[in-house]
Parts: C-alpha cells; structure tokens; sequence
C-alpha cells in the first residue's frame, strides 16, 4: 500500500495548459476520487499518475519516490479503463496472466494467483472464454480482476461504470466498496458522476479547467462548498441560487435582504464585505419547506413525482425557477400558489467573486 | 409499386455487377483461351471460339526458356519486397497511429504522393544507382525498388488498420509492464493479422506484376515472369499463342493464390467500413 503525492503537476499540450498547477495528498488505503464536468482535466490527471501521459512540470510521488520519468508497467499501478481494454485475441485467463508473465513470474505462482483473484470476483466459469463472449459486467470484472492480481500499490479506475446500464451500475458501485475495504489498496478514481463519488470516496477532489476547486470529504463538499461551482456540482438535483443585497454581518452571521424585500440572517462570516454588494444565496431543493402562505411565494410550474420523492419547481415573482423537494406524498398541485420557507441554517451565501462565505458553524459529519 | 420498383432496381444492379465482372474478366480468358490455340487459329478472322485446343504453344514457351527460372526470381523479389516492406512499415505505422504529431499527416501524404510521380521519371537516377552499386540485374536490386515504391501504400494500409485498433487496449499492455516493443508484437499485432495479411497480400500481388522496374533492371540473371512475357513479344513479330501461353504460365500462380486467399482479402481491405 503506498501514498501518492503531486507538487504542482502541470500538463500542457502544444501551447495549451490542459493540468495547471495540482498539488494533492493521498493517503494509505484512501478512496480518492476525481470529479468534474468532461474537459475539465481528470482523465489526464490520471493519465499524467499512470505514466501514459508527460508532465511538463511538478513532481509525482508515490511512497516519496518521484515517478515523472519511470515507465508506466513500473510505476507499481494498475488501471481499469473504461472500455476495459481487454486483450480481445486472450481469454481471461490469459488477460490476468498477461502482467505477471511480463514480471517474469513462475507459472505455478501465476496459477495460484489468478484462481484465487478469479474466485472473489466470480469469474471462474469464465477463464477460458474471450471478452468477446461475456456481457459488460463480465468484462469489467476481468478488468477489475487484471488489476487486483498484480497486487498493486495503487489502483487507478478511469470512470470504469460509465458504460454500464444503471442497475449494474449500481451494483458494481457497491462491489467496488466492498473490494476497497477487502484489499485496502489506495486507490483513485475518476468519474463525472456526483453519485459514484459521493458515495465510494473518502475524499473528493472536484476540478474545473485543470484547477482544483476543493478537496474534501463527500459531506464536506456537500455541506460546505467551497464555492459556486462546487455548490452547483455536488448534490442532486443541483442547488438553488438567487441573489440577494447584503446588508451586513456581525460574529455570529451576516444579514441579506432578498428580491421580495424579506430579510435572512444566515449563520455565516462575512469579514469586509461592503453593505449593498450583490451576494448570491444558495440553498439546496431538500432544504426548502413549502408552506401554504406567508412570504417568499410562488407558482407551482411543474411537479415531478419520483414516488419516494416529489419535485415541485417553483416559479417566483422575478421570473426565477426554485427547486423544492419534498415528500412524495406532498399534495400540491400545478398552477397553485405555494410559499417557501428557507431555513437560515441550510442557506449558502456567495461573494460576487463566487467564494462562498465561511459557516459560523461546522456541520458535525464535515467537520 | 414500391417493391416492384426494388426488384426491377434490384436486376438491374445485378445485371450492371456482371456486365463489369464479365468485362474486367474477358481480356483473361481470352488469353488463356488464345494459349491453347495454334498460331494460325489465334490470329484468324472472324475469332475462334470453338476450336481444337492444343498445348503446341505451351511446349514451345517450355523449350524455349526456363520458365522456373524466372518464376522462381519473381516469387524472391516479390517475398522478399513484402517482407522487408511490412518489417519497415509496422513500426512506422505503428508511431504514426499511436503517437502522432503534428506533421504526421503531412508525412503521410507526402509518402503517397511519391506514388504519384511516374516511374519513369526517375528511371536514369535509379539506373545509375543501381549500376554504380553493382545492383543492376539482381534479385537485390529488384527486391529494394519494389519494397520502396510499395512502401508507401503499405504503410498507409497499416496506418488505417492500426488506427482500427483502441489505443486504451496497448495503454493497458503498457500498464502491465510491456515494453514498446512487447507492445507491438504482442498486441497490436496479433489484433491487426487481418489487416497485415491483406496488405501482404496486395503488396505480394503488386510486386508480381511489376514490369516497368523488372523490365529496365534486369536482363537474364534476375529477370522475373513479367520480363519472361516480354521476351515472347520478340522482333520476329507476335506469336499470339506462344505469348499467350507465356502470359498465362505467370499469372497463374498469383490468380490461383488470390483466388484462395480472397476472402481474406475482402476481410481486410473492408475492415473497419464494416464493423
């Protein structure tokens, strides 16, 4: 098991700077996972870590020896990609076996190794069929199995799910954890889904555009992000905004005067914010309350029952959609007048620069 | 009406496929039908199409002029241009598909547009380079002209087959701990066989039939089957069946290996447009 550290990676491409400037911490046995919008840099960051990509310029460390210029088969890592890219013309076997032949491992030892990995993952039956022959769960398990059998130190997943329909996705998300905990492997992940990483990772680290906009824990990011474009990304479905005059701010929370005139004192910092700055408010659909009257109203413009859950998208007076989940017994109607509720504890404030405003108070599971 | 449409478009096609395959055909038989002929029926007009067949004019090309001789020297240039031209062009497809750079577009083109230049303009050039490195009528010679005016087509060939190829699948042999080397032969080459084979194939096929650089390059000692056709259009005037009778004797090696071979053929020169 090993630690990954990167100083100040950068990536440029002709004359473009595709990774500018990572700096990032793995630990032993940590679950890290890369999330962003596509282009934002993740898959080359990864790449740039397995050694299939140059880096221009920082320093890559696993367990404190600098890797930038080690061959990839020599880095001690294992990839699954997302097509899998398994050797078509080998069966299974053959495709685990691959690798330790490389490492000019004894046969009997190869043997030993591959039944045992091919029995976790239940891929006995398989061994001599070609990836041809299997469906998509099959060959994402050979993949798996390919990595985990030359004991790596690190794991690298590169959105190994993607291409897998939503049940099995759910289900291999879930194997996934389970086979971290088993081998406790670092292991870092890359994913444009918000679900995968909140749920696998220990820490998440969200880019946009080669830079990194946070790192932390999965609640962390949930409760308090760092800034908009974090807000916006973490959680489903995504946070309300609407701006707000702010009014000022003392020790204990600042104070916002809304679009409707009503004001909010919401439990966090402001230290030298000007009275009269256009903040942004956030705040997430499961935290808004419907009421039937009172301020903050709206029209009901479109609901949509989930069954477990109703999401009822509110028009407000300014012509600004917000988002309201609630339960899915709920028994609003389209077109009728609701009010909202939002408690000043769940609400985010923003700076104009899109930096959000430090919590008074830390959430007790991101703390 | 719009089945009856299909149907008549339908014969129509078909009637258009073997009308083409008739003509691209009948110059062939022809030939092999003119080399069981005597010399007399071969030029007689109206033509023959019914007639006794005789095998006089095959006994003739025998008697006069080793035939194995000149198979033997076209089956060695064509060997050996392919396989030293596959030998060069898979690494060299191999970096222009897997690690391209800015200018290996331009390569490419400018690879094949030395196709594009007649031969025979660079005819006094090469025979005198042949001449001056003592190359001019040798199976040598011959095999490095062929293997560098197909080159370029080859490694084109490859190139597109190669590209066929996902690049993650040799990330993944370069993560398990391949080298570049590994890489190539142990799997990008077994996944591209079909490719590499049609391109073998039509590189074995063009360097069979090549005349114009085995006729100006070789006389006797390294002359190939396409010279051996040309010595039966001799000063004395043409023996339609003796030429024939030659013409035949030198395709019909290729024809017959193509004919086996051409499901593979059409597999790879289709792969990729049909997945």
């Amino acid at each position: 098991m090993a630690t990954v550290e990167l100083k100040n990676l950068r990536k440029t491409y002709l004359t473009e700077e595709i990774i500018k400037g990572i700096s990032l911490s793995i630990e032993e046995r940590e679950f890290v996972v890369f999330v962003g919008p596509s282009g934002c840099g993740k898959s080359t960051l990864l790449r740039m870590i397995a050694g299939l990509e140059d880096i221009t310029s920082g320093d890559l460390l696993i367990d404190g020896h600098r890797m930038n210029d080690v061959e990839p088969g020599k880095r001690g890592l294992a990839m699954v990609f997302q097509s899998y890219a398994l050797y078509p013309h080998m069966n299974v076997y053959k495709n685990m076996e691959f690798g330790l032949k490389l490492s000019g491992m004894p046969e009997a030892e190869r043997r030993a190794k591959i039944e045992h990995v091919a029995r976790t993952l239940q891929l006995e039956p398989y061994l001599n069929h070609k990836p041809g022959q299997l469906s998509g769960g099959q060959r994402q398990r050979v993949a798996i199995g390919r990595a985990i059998v030359r004991n790596p130190k690190v794991f690298l997943f590169d959105e190994p799910l993607s291409n897998l329909d939503a049940a099995l996705r759910g289900q291999m998300r879930v194997e996934l954890s389970a086979l971290h905990r088993k081998l406790g492997a670092t292991t870092i992940y890359v994913t444009h889904d918000q679900v995968e990483a909140m749920t696998m990772a220990d820490k998440i680290v969200v880019l946009q555009k080669g830079v990194v906009e946070q790192i932390g824990s999965p609640l962390e990011l949930y409760h308090h992000p760092r800034n908009l474009f974090v807000a916006r990304f973490i959680g489903s479905p995504p946070m309300n905004f609407f701006s707000a005059i702010f009014q000022g701010g003392d020790a204990a929370g600042s104070s916002v005067q809304l679009r409707d005139g009503s004001s909010l004192y919401v439990p966090v910092t402001s230290p030298g914010l000007l009275p009269g700055t256009k903040v942004t408010v956030g705040i997430r659909p499961e935290h808004v309350e419907l009421a039937s009257s009172g301020p903050n109203s709206g029209v009901v413009e479109v609901i949509e029952r989930l069954g477990a859950i109703t999401l009822v998208h509110v028009r407000m007076p300014d012509g600004e959609i917000i988002v309201v989940q609630t339960d899915g017994a709920a028994l609003t109607d389209v077109d009728t007048r609701v009010s909202l509720t939002l408690p000043p504890h769940n609400c985010h404030l923003f700076a104009p620069d899109g930096l959000a405003f430090e919590a008074c108070h830390r959430h007790p599971l991101a703390a | 009406m719009a089945l009856k449409t299909k149907t008549s478009t339908r014969i129509g096609v078909t009637i258009l496929g073997w009308g083409i395959a008739l003509w691209l055909f009948f110059p062939i038989f022809w030939m092999i039908l003119t080399s069981f002929k005597s010399e007399v029926q071969a030029i007689s007009t109206p033509p023959k199409l019914f007639f006794m067949p005789t095998l006089s004019s095959y006994a003739e090309v025998f008697e006069r002029a080793s035939y194995w001789h000149f198979a033997l020297n076209t089956v060695i240039v064509s060997v050996g241009a392919t396989a030293i031209a596959i030998a060069l062009a898979v690494p060299a497809a191999y970096s222009m598909a897997f690690i391209p750079s800015k200018r290996t577009r331009g390569t490419l083109l400018w690879m094949l547009s030395t196709r594009m230049l007649p031969p025979v303009g660079v005819l006094v050039p090469i025979y005198l380079l042949a001449r001056n490195t003592h190359l001019l009528d040798t199976c040598t010679g011959l095999v490095i002209v062929d293997m560098l005016t197909n080159l370029p087509i080859i490694v084109w060939m490859l190139y597109t087959f190669f590209r066929e190829v996902p690049a993650p699948i040799l990330e993944a042999g370069r993560m398990d701990g391949a080298t570049r080397w590994q890489e190539m032969t142990m799997v990008l080459l077994p996944l591209a066989l079909p490719g590499i084979a049609s391109t073998a194939l039509l590189s074995l096929i063009l360097c069979w039939n090549e005349a114009f650089w085995s006729l100006n390059l070789t006389s006797s000692h390294a002359a190939p089957l396409t010279a051996f056709i040309a010595s039966f259009s001799s000063p004395e005037g043409l023996f339609f069946g003796k030429l024939s009778a030659a013409s035949t004797l030198a395709v019909a090696p290729i024809l017959i290996f193509g004919w086996i071979s051409q499901k593979q053929l059409v597999r790879g020169l289709t792969f990729g447009a049909v997945k």
